[in-house]
């Protein structure tokens, strides 16, 4: 069977060459050119895009560091202060893979809220969705396994006491931390393991971003009313509409983080991340990465064990609650789909649900606190007030997009959505 | 085809085999691959540690190392002993009276994993000057678990006492961490 050649595109013969075997440069036109975006997006869709450049980043930095780093306990930490002291420009990769980091769970927050604000999650994007959330999961680990890598007092004792949670699963969980650690304690073959994979998830980030990306553009992107475009004239092309928009938000967002790379590059690290790791004393305070904080509060938020009344069996130990809650927090984000059934995508033209976004907005706000005090007191009530309203908010999210709950809960009225995009009274021109 | 009353072929059947087999395959392939995270075994020969213990004085407690972790090892005065073994410890969280946590004979002696049974900090309470909470045993500064002069946990989110390794009296002053006791009863 013989296929019609190519009809010719591109002028350049080399150009025209290549894509006849291998058509990408037809690809990229067609993803990156024509591709049609809502006209009315906003820059709170210029993260994910953000989110990539930072990704990438992250993985250059980090491959020429890795070529200084020593993963042996003995090693390791001389070997990032000499990073520091006498590698040619090490100072610059290290302080823009630390604060990368943070930048990085910034603009991927700020995305996830967007999808949240907009419904992006509905119908016809949930697998979208459910990549995204699986997304963030990768990053936790490997960002969790890079914050082991300096091999400092904070490194050593976060890695403990994170490890030491899976000890709370019935029956299997010491041996699972002895797997986990390769030893009977955190040690050099942790180390090891932690290097290995802090190495290679990123990549694995990359391969899972590029189906996020393909399911994108089988969708297309949502916008803020949530109606997906009906004619033409509902969207323009991707370059130069949102080439232009996204790199101008880039612009600002890079210039942000090279102020916090020469400004303040420590402004987010405890002091105990300067110290080498002793095994033999803890810090008086362990505290995980901002990022991590709010997670963190959820899962010292569980104080009671839950026995059986009058006895002292224990049947679901307080540690175990807060472990699964922990993480049950995040694998619930895939479910949301299906959570909230309201046929209205868009939090504008939903009154009460978008008053719950900022609730829950706050929720995180009020559990990161939680998480960075010591667990007494006050902050500890605050971080059991946000994990209340962190687990309500989707209960209540199920019952106001279906028909309320015994009165108590109302349905939601959700107000009347504009036509199309082009009738959205923001971008009437 | 060949194909029986339900309409399943012969093929039909031969698929179902093929995967079955792929599925051991890939689940017999995965064994080794998993089991290698397991401690190795030079990580397992570290697996004992041997303490001199003729130096300790009453109420002293000295830290040592046994594979990668601190081991807390306290002389306890006869008084003490006394006055923990006065309690009634049948409503502790984690039930389990002295005497079941020492070795009979060497009563005196308690021997401790210095880990907390909460999330793995090293509790406080065997230098001097470090606080050692309400019962006088140890405190653990992460999120406040307190432990009494047997290891027990008294107060705090720990679910467990203080975990009893393995130790075998070479002598009167001299164990090896790691090692069953003999015959071991445990103190009357
Ligand atoms: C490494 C992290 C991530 C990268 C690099 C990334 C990249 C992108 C890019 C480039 C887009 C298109 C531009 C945009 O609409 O903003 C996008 C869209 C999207 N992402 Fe992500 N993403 C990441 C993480 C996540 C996470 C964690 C979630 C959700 C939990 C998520 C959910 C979505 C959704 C729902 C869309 C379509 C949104 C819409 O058009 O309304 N993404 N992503
Ligand atoms: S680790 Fe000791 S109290 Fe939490």
């Amino acid at each position: 069977m013989s296929r019609p050649a190519n009809p010719e595109k591109f002028s350049n013969p080399c150009i025209q060459w290549i894509d006849e075997r291998l058509p990408i440069f037809t690809m990229l036109i067609k993803e990156y050119r024509v591709f049609p975006m809502p006209k009315n997006a906003n820059y709170l869709w210029s993260f994910g895009g953000i989110a990539m450049t930072m990704l990438i980043l992250m993985i250059v930095t980090g491959v020429f560091m890795a070529m200084n780093y020593d993963p042996n306990t003995h090693g390791a930490f001389e070997s990032v202060e000499r990073t520091m002291r006498d590698v040619n420009y090490g100072w610059l990769l290290r302080y823009a893979h630390m604060n990368g980091a943070s930048f990085f769970f910034i603009a991927v927050y700020i995305h996830v809220f967007r999808g949240l604000y907009y419904g992006s999650y509905k119908t016809p994007r949930e697998l979208l969705w459910i990549i995204g959330v699986i997304i963030l999961l990768l990053m936790m680990a490997t960002a969790f396994m890079g914050y082991a890598l300096p091999w400092s007092q904070m490194s050593g004792w976060g890695t403990t006491v994170i490890t030491s949670l899976f000890g709370a699963f019935p029956l299997v969980g010491d041996g699972l931390v002895t797997w986990l650690w390769g030893g009977f304690a955190v040690d050099n073959p942790t180390l090891n393991r932690f290097f290995a994979l802090h190495f290679l998830l990123p990549f694995v980030i990359l391969g899972v971003v590029f189906v996020h990306v393909w399911a994108l553009h089988q969708t297309g992107s949502n916008n803020p009313t949530g109606v997906e475009p009906k004619t033409p004239k509902d969207t323009v092309p991707f370059h130069p509409y949102f080439s232009t928009k996204d790199s101008f938000a880039l612009v600002v967002f890079l210039t942000l983080f090279l102020a916090m790379i020469f400004f303040a590059p420590l402004a987010l690290t405890e002091a105990d991340h300067f110290k080498q790791f002793d095994p033999m004393q803890t810090p008086d305070h362990i505290v995980p990465e901002w990022y991590f904080l709010p997670f963190y509060a959820i899962l010292r938020s569980f104080t009671l064990d839950i026995s059986i009344p009058f006895t002292n069996i224990i049947l679901l130990p307080a540690k175990l609650q807060g472990v699964v809650a922990m993480f049950g927090s995040i694998i619930l984000l895939m479910f949301l789909p299906w959570i909230d059934a309201s046929p209205v995508k868009s939090a504008r033209y939903r009154p009460i649900y978008r008053v719950m976004v900022f609730l829950l907005v706050i929720a995180m706000f009020a559990l990161g606190y939680a998480g960075s005090q010591k667990p007494e007191g006050l902050p500890v009530r605050i971080g059991q007030l946000g994990t209340a309203y962190y687990f309500a908010h989707w209960i209540i999210l199920w019952f106001i997009s279906r028909n309320g709950f015994m009165g108590v809960i109302p349905k939601e009225q959700t107000l009347p959505v504009p036509a199309s995009i082009s009738d959205d009274p923001c971008c009437k021109h | 085809m060949d194909s029986n009353e339900d309409g399943a072929t012969r093929r039909d059947f031969l698929y179902l085999t093929a995967g079955a087999m792929g599925a051991v395959a890939v689940g017999t392939a995965a064994v080794p691959i998993i089991d290698s995270m397991n401690p190795a075994a030079d990580t397992l020969a570290l697996a004992t540690t041997e303490v001199d213990l003729s130096s300790v004085q009453p109420g002293q407690t000295i830290t040592v190392v046994w594979q990668g972790k601190p081991v807390f090892i306290r002389r306890r005065s006869p008084d003490t002993i006394a006055q923990i073994r006065a309690e009634d410890w049948h409503s502790f969280r984690d039930p389990q009276s002295d005497q079941d946590r020492v070795q009979k004979g060497h009563d005196e002696w308690l021997v401790l994993v210095g880990v907390c049974t909460h999330l793995g900090c090293i509790p406080k309470g065997s230098k001097p000057m470090e606080p050692k909470g309400e019962w006088g045993g140890w405190f653990c500064p992460c999120h406040g678990s307190t432990y009494d002069q047997s290891g027990r946990i008294r107060k705090g989110p720990a679910p467990h006492n203080l975990k009893v390794p393995d130790y075998a009296f070479k002598s009167n002053t001299l164990i090896v961490i790691g090692e069953k006791p003999k015959s071991a009863p445990k103190a009357a």
